[in-house]
Parts: C-alpha cells; structure tokens; sequence
C-alpha cells in the first residue's frame, strides 16, 4: 500500500514536525519538547509508532509540533484520551502532556484515577504554575500569595498549592520523576526512563513562563539534580516528597505495581453471544 | 405484581417470563421502582399474549399485590378497569383508595399465610401460581422453570417453592373468573429474550465495537453490565471510568487508536459528554453515545422514562456540529438501531448518539429472533503519501469523508484536532479553512445514503402518526385499532433523527392530510423538532405528555378516531 521508505533509526529531529509553536520567545516548553524527542529516539522509537496527547493550554499545543501521531483534544481531558488509546493499542508508546492547569485543576480527578488505574503510560506536566494562554491567573501549583498579576487576587489566592507529586504518590503512580526544562539532556533521560517504566509514569518538569512569571527565570539557579537514589518505598518516597523544597530533580520513586489491562483474548465468535437471548 | 422490596416480585415475574417463553408465549415486562436502592416498592408490569406484543396496554386485568407498602404511589402507572381483578392479602391491610375506586374486582388471597403453611414457602411463589392458574397459563413450564434456577444450588428451596405454586394455583380456584390468556402458538417460532439495554450491548458488538468506557448511571448501567463481560469474550476491553467525562473521552482516544468505541449513559451523563462529543465531532474521530433516556431534567426522576433529551441530542453541541442521532423504537430494535448506529459514525468518523429510553432499555421482552445484519463499521482506509508530499488527514473529499489512517501506520502521523484545521490538520484561525471544513463535515452526513431505515413506516391513510422511541409500540396498535374502526392511518416511526431526511419525508407524507405526533415530553421537543426541521403538509395535532406515564394505545386510538371524522 505505501512506498515510503521507513527507516530502521531515528533521530530526534525525526519526531519534530515543521509546524512553528506559538509558544513565547524563552518558553520552557521549547526545550521540554526536544527532551521529548530526544528521549524518543534514544529508546529507537518510530514516530508512526509513538503517540502524543494533550488537552488544552500553552503547553497542550505539544502534539501538533511533533512527528507523531498525535491528539490534541479538549481542556482537562488528555488522560482519559491517552488512556483509552494506550488501552486500545497497547502496542503504541503513548505519552501524554499539558500543563499544571489543564492536569491538576480542571482534569484532576483523571489525575488521580489515572495514577490509581496504573495504565502503561508516562503523562508528563509541564508545571509554570500559571495559566499563561488566558494571560496569567493563578493555576492550582501557584504559590497561595502570588500576587504580582493583574489577574491574581490581591494578596494571592490564599489556597495552598496542588502538591502534584505527592498526590501521584498517594494517588497509587507506579513512577515519580521532576525534571527542569533548563536541563534537557537530563530531562530526556527521565522521560526515557519513564516511558521504559511499567504502568503510570508521571514527571512534572518546572517549565518556565517568562511572560507572566519572570521571576522563574531564576530556577535556573535554584533546581538541581538531586543527590539521593530514587526508591521503590512509598513511605519514604513520601517523607522525601513532603521535605523537598520543590527544587530537586530526578527519578524520586520507582514503584513496581502490575500494569493495568489484560492481554486481549478472543475466546467467542460474535455469533457466540446470541445463545444466551435465543429461546 | 408489585410489593415492597424483597417481597420477591421482580424474581417472580422474571420466573413468569422464564416459562413464557418456555411455553411458547409473548411478553413484555416493564419494571417500576421508587428510588430507593433496596427495600423500596416495586412493580413488575406485564403484559402477555399469544402474538408479539411491542406496546403496553390500557390496562391491566390483574393486579397482585403481595402488600401496600408503598405500593399507592403506582397507582398513575398501573391503571386498571372494572374489569380488572386486584389480588391482595388481606392480612396486608386496607386496599389504598385509588385501587378501590378504578371499579376493579377486590378479591383476597391470604398468600402469607398459604407460604407459611409450607416450610420455607414464599408469597410470591404463591401468587405465581395463582396468577398462572386464574388466566389459564400452563403449570408445567413453571415448575421446570423453578427446577432450572434452584435444583441444582438449592434443592430445599426448589421443593418449597413447587409447593408454593401448587398451593397458589389450587387456591386460585375460589377466585372467579379472569380473562385468559389462550394457547400459546409460537412454541416452533425462533424467538429470543432480552432486554433493550442488553440488545444495545449486542447491537454494539455486532457493528465492531471492540471499546467500551462508561460510568453506571441509570437507567443505562444494563449495557455497562452486559458489555464489561462480553467485549472481553470477543477481545474487547471494558473499563469503568471515574465519570462521564473519563467515558466519552477514553473512547475517542481508543476510536483515535482504531477500534470502534461506545458508552452508555444517561440524561446527566449525556450533560457532561457534550464537549467531548463535540471534540469527536470536529477532530472526526468517531465515538458512539447512548443515552437511556429517563425523566429530567437534573435528576428527575432517573427509575423512570421519558423522550426529553431529544433537544439536548440534537442541537446540545456548541458551534456549527451536525452529527449523528439515532433511534431504537422497540426492544428488539435497539439492537439493530444500535448497530446501524456503529456502522455510520465508523463510515461517517462521526459521533452518533444513540436515543434509547427507559421504557425500551430496562424492559424485557420475549420477541420474535432479530435479524443479523450485516452493519459492520468499516472506516475509509488512509494510503501513505508520496515520498515529499503531505498527508491530509481532513482532505477535502467528494463526499466529505476523509482517510483515516490507523496509528502505527507509517507516513500518516497526523495530529487529530478539536481545534479548527488545514486539510493536513495543523491548526488555523483563517475564515477560508473553517468554512471549507465546516463544509466537508456537514456534507459528509448529508451525502450519506442511509436507505430505508431512517424510519419505521408501516400501514397506509391519509392521516399519520408520527413518533419514535417506545412510543412506536403504542402508535402501532393504535393505528391497528383504528383500522378496524375503518380510520386508515400510517405509521411513521423516526430511527434517524439526525441528520433529517427531507427528500424521504416528503414521500412518506404524499397523500397525508392530517398528522399526529405522539411523544413523551412536557415540551414536546418532537413536535417542535419536526416542524421545525421538516416540511410538513399540515400543521400536526399533538399527543404529548411528560413521563413517567406511558402512551397508551387507547389514548392514540381515541385521537386516530376524532381525526378521522
């Protein structure tokens, strides 16, 4: 049926589309997008065989810049569209991706039962802790006293931030990682390490928004590679995690829970089920 | 039959329609229950015969009450004649004023104490057999019916229960006399038994659908049911979603994957989908989503049926977004219906939403076998571009409907859309792009030869009726009734709401004078559907009323014969 020729490598420049992002000069995303491919062509994927899906918002626009297949579907809901691909098709590599407003507010509830449910997937936030696409209002990640935006109640909002990889952890997520966009080559080899992973991997990578957060440009100086092994205990993955000051990066927990989904078994023709109605 | 919770009626009746079928008869079963999860009052509406039987009737000619409890807040749904016997225990207390006052024949059979007298008896299995012996209905089938489900587990419980039903019957003697049901011919006739919520399930699978995500809702957790152990039989894969939300997106990201996808749901339900089945709409990844209609709005009255979502189906979706609704008008149909539905959002890639309703989909019937179609869903296969050349996913096409490739295919990666797009699919604000597809996804629907099975159209006359869902059953022998009267009417059942079919309207109407639209609805959304979207010779008359009372035939039959003046 086709002639093309499909090559048996691929680069990560393979996995980009030339479509232009309408991401702002000095965006993070930029960067977590050649992690991405990156870690795509160093696990020797194909793009026809790898999928990227997203919901809505700056960062959501992902799919469309790559050379995947990709979906780029409605606010809040790319978990539930990934997993119902990966479910599917558990033969493709399915990530997922968007940003902390699009994961952590209006699609928080498929957080957490994407985190419990344990699909073979890797779901990755990029995580400014702003909505940056409807100009800068406080996102659930954003500190409670932020207010240096018009659209920010003065004195903040006075609600204590989503804590996203806590909750993953409680949630039941079989992989925890952060990575930071200024650190693309080790932001590719956590995502790599994800998607290798079994069931539901999650990575938050700080992500800069230069337009409505100018002080995060900052985190450059302040995010670091963290100096402790990453763990297969909950508990103590979790005092990790309620001790972090937010800024270490790296795989901080390993799980090894059993992937959700059973292998696909044809045991009945579709004939078959007429016996149980026939008289 | 109707009692409180746990007093057995809906087992009884399910064993009664067991040995109907047995038999060799027809039946429809319908169930009424208040709200409660368990314990509430309950009633099993049945409706037996010799011949199919698709409708509810005006009334019923029994009535057995194992007690009152509750049982006074049916009294609008079960109404009876005075020809109509009401069987109670008259150690359950006085006869509520409703029963008493619809004219009915009171008589007493003292069931607790009749299944007392047996050890381990019940009183419903006692009120079975006197129901089976008072309208002439075989004892044998019954007893091998008992003998099916609890020989084997519980042979206490199958001996007592056989005596039940003896004593019942023996004690129906002193009863008078009822109307009876005949003799049964329909033995070597291939008939099945299911319920319409069931048939969706099967309909589904039968079309291709290899996915299914829902969350339980009633009155459509039947088809969750009957598909969480089914796909998996057929390699297929059920999940339970955390909501509506989670459901109607993880199809259309199973559908994006190539496996045709379906969920089930409810009027609420059906709330929360709209945005993602908008997002099927214009990314044109086809999804299919049956709503079991029940009374709304808001929670309503969710046991209960009512044709009210229609407006939501239809015109729910925001902006410019034809798509497909379809609707099942019997039992039985809701597996055809259904089907039919798979295969045109498959060969359309677009969302079809299937207008179920309580009455059709939680009722069971015992019908003549359906038909296995031949409705698979097939999608335009997608071929790989020439080497530098570009694939167009929403290729602007003759027909409107675009290759869709399957992921893993190479050289087709493409990334599906709710935003507008190119042909290629990258996203655009430009006026000339969203008007060329706005184009091509309306004319894909509008293109489609959809044959004859857009409506049910039976009968010949210059008025017609015009209906869908469960009222169908009721208009059919209305129209039936009325030609024995000498008033000629035609039946027009509606299984494609959407996209309209005018060409083919007008032809159904050629000749018509007088229409009458029977529907269940406060606002009569049908009524205004129809004179809204269609052409019609005459300004219909209008027999419409909220649910949960059904259409009876009488009613129709009644308005048929005033038309016909």
């Amino acid at each position: 049926m086709t002639s093309c020729n499909i090559p048996n490598t691929y680069a990560a420049k393979d996995f980009k589309s030339d479509v232009k992002p309408v991401w702002c000069p000095g965006c993070g995303d930029y960067a977590v997008l050649s992690s991405i491919t990156k870690a795509f062509a160093d696990l020797g994927l194909a793009p026809h065989q790898t999928s990227v899906v997203s919901g809505i918002g700056c960062s959501s626009r992902i799919p469309a810049y790559t050379n995947t297949y990709g979906f780029h579907s409605i606010h809040g809901r790319a978990l539930a569209v990934g997993q119902g691909l990966k479910l599917a098709r558990p033969d493709l590599t399915v990530l997922v991706a968007g940003g902390d407003g699009d994961g952590f507010s209006i699609g928080g509830n498929h957080f957490l039962h994407a985190c419990r449910r344990n699909v073979d997937l890797t779901y990755i936030v990029m995580d400014n802790r702003v909505y940056g696409m409807t100009k800068g209002q406080p996102s659930p990640t954003t500190e409670s006293d932020w207010d240096a935006s018009a659209m920010a109640p003065p004195g903040g909002t006075g609600m204590t931030p989503f804590h996203p990889l806590a909750i993953a952890l409680a949630a039941g997520a079989n992989f925890i990682a952060r990575g930071f966009s200024g650190d693309p080559n080790g932001t590719a080899e956590i995502i790599a390490e994800a998607i290798r992973h079994p069931g539901f991997s999650f990575v938050a990578i700080m992500s800069p928004c230069v337009t409505f957060r100018e002080e995060q440009r900052e985190w450059k100086d302040t995010m670091r590679k963290t100096a402790i092994e990453a763990t297969k205990d909950a508990a103590q993955a979790a005092r990790r995690l309620m001790t972090d000051d937010g800024f270490n990066c790296g795989v901080l927990y390993r799980g090894n829970r059993v992937s959700y989904g059973k292998d696909k078994v044809v045991s009945s023709k579709v004939s078959d089920l007429d016996a149980e109605f026939t008289l | 039959m109707c009692g409180s919770g746990g007093a057995g009626v809906m087992t009884a009746a399910n064993m009664f329609l067991d040995a109907a079928a047995e038999a060799g008869f027809y039946a429809l079963f319908g169930r009424s229950s208040g709200p409660q999860i368990r314990g509430g009052e309950a009633a099993a509406l049945v409706r037996l015969g010799v011949d199919p039987i698709t409708s509810v009737d005006d009334t019923f000619d029994i009535m057995l009450a194992i007690d009152w409890q509750g049982v006074q807040r049916f009294a609008a749904e079960l109404p009876l004649s005075k020809n109509s016997v009401v069987i109670c225990d008259p150690a359950a207390g006085d006869v509520p004023e409703a029963y008493v006052n619809s004219g009915a024949r009171i008589v007493h059979l003292p069931m607790k104490d009749l299944a007392k007298a047996i050890p381990g008896g019940r009183p419903n299995m006692i009120a079975l057999g006197a129901v089976a012996a008072l309208i002439g209905f075989p004892i044998a089938p019954l007893t091998e019916v008992l003998g099916k489900s609890l020989k084997k587990k519980r042979a206490d419980a199958y001996e007592s229960s056989v005596a039940a039903v003896k004593s019942g019957a023996e004690a129906a003697a002193s009863l008078g006399d009822v109307k009876k049901v005949g003799a049964p011919k329909a033995k070597d006739v291939k008939r099945w038994t299911i319920t319409g919520n069931y048939g969706t399930g099967l309909g589904a699978i039968r079309g291709g659908v290899r996915f299914c995500a829902a969350y339980p809702i009633t009155p459509a957790t039947e088809v969750l049911e009957y598909l969480s152990s089914a796909l998996p039989k057929v390699g297929g894969v059920f999940v339970q979603a955390e909501d509506e939300l989670a459901s109607v997106n993880m199809c259309i990201g199973a559908s994006y994957g190539g496996e045709a996808s379906i969920t089930s749901t409810a009027g609420p339900g059906l709330s929360l989908m709209i945005e993602g089945i908008g997002l099927s709409m214009a990314s044109e990844t086809p999804v299919v989503v049956v709503d079991v209609q029940r009374v709304g709005p808001s929670t309503g009255i969710a046991t209960k049926c009512e044709q009210s979502d229609l407006n939501i189906a239809v015109y729910g979706l925001h902006g410019d977004a034809p798509h497909l609704v379809v609707a099942p008008n019997s039992i039985g149909d809701c597996i055809f219906t259904t089907q039919w539905g798979v295969y045109l959002a498959e060969a359309l890639q677009s969302p079809c939403i299937v207008l179920s309703d309580q009455a059709l989909g939680q009722s069971r019937g015992i019908i003549d076998a359906p038909a296995d179609v031949a409705f698979v869903g097939k999608r335009l296969a997608a071929v790989a571009p020439a080497e530098g050349e570009v694939f167009k996913r929403y290729a602007n096409t003759a027909n409107g409907v675009s290759p869709m490739p399957v992921p893993g295919q190479a050289g087709c990666q493409y990334t599906a859309d709710g935003l507008e797009h190119t042909e290629t699919g990258t996203p655009t604000s430009q006026a000339s792009d969203h008007t060329l597809q706005l184009e091509k996804r309306q004319r894909k629907l509008t293109s489609h030869d959809y044959g004859n099975h857009w409506a049910t159209i039976e009968g010949e006359g210059d008025i017609a009726v015009i209906t869908w869902g469960s009222c169908t059953g009721a208009a059919r022998e209305a129209v039936a009734r009325a030609r024995a009267d000498g008033v000629n009417a035609k039946l027009i059942a509606l299984r494609l709401i959407s996209p309209i079919q005018p060409v083919q309207m007008g032809e159904a109407l050629k000749g018509v004078k007088k229409i009458l639209v029977v529907e269940q609805s406060h606002l009569g959304q049908f009524t205004r559907y129809l004179r809204g979207e269609y052409d019609l010779p005459a300004k219909p008359e209008q027999l419409s009323r909220p649910g949960p009372l059904p259409m009876r035939p009488g009613e129709i039959h009644a308005r048929l014969l005033s038309m016909g003046k």
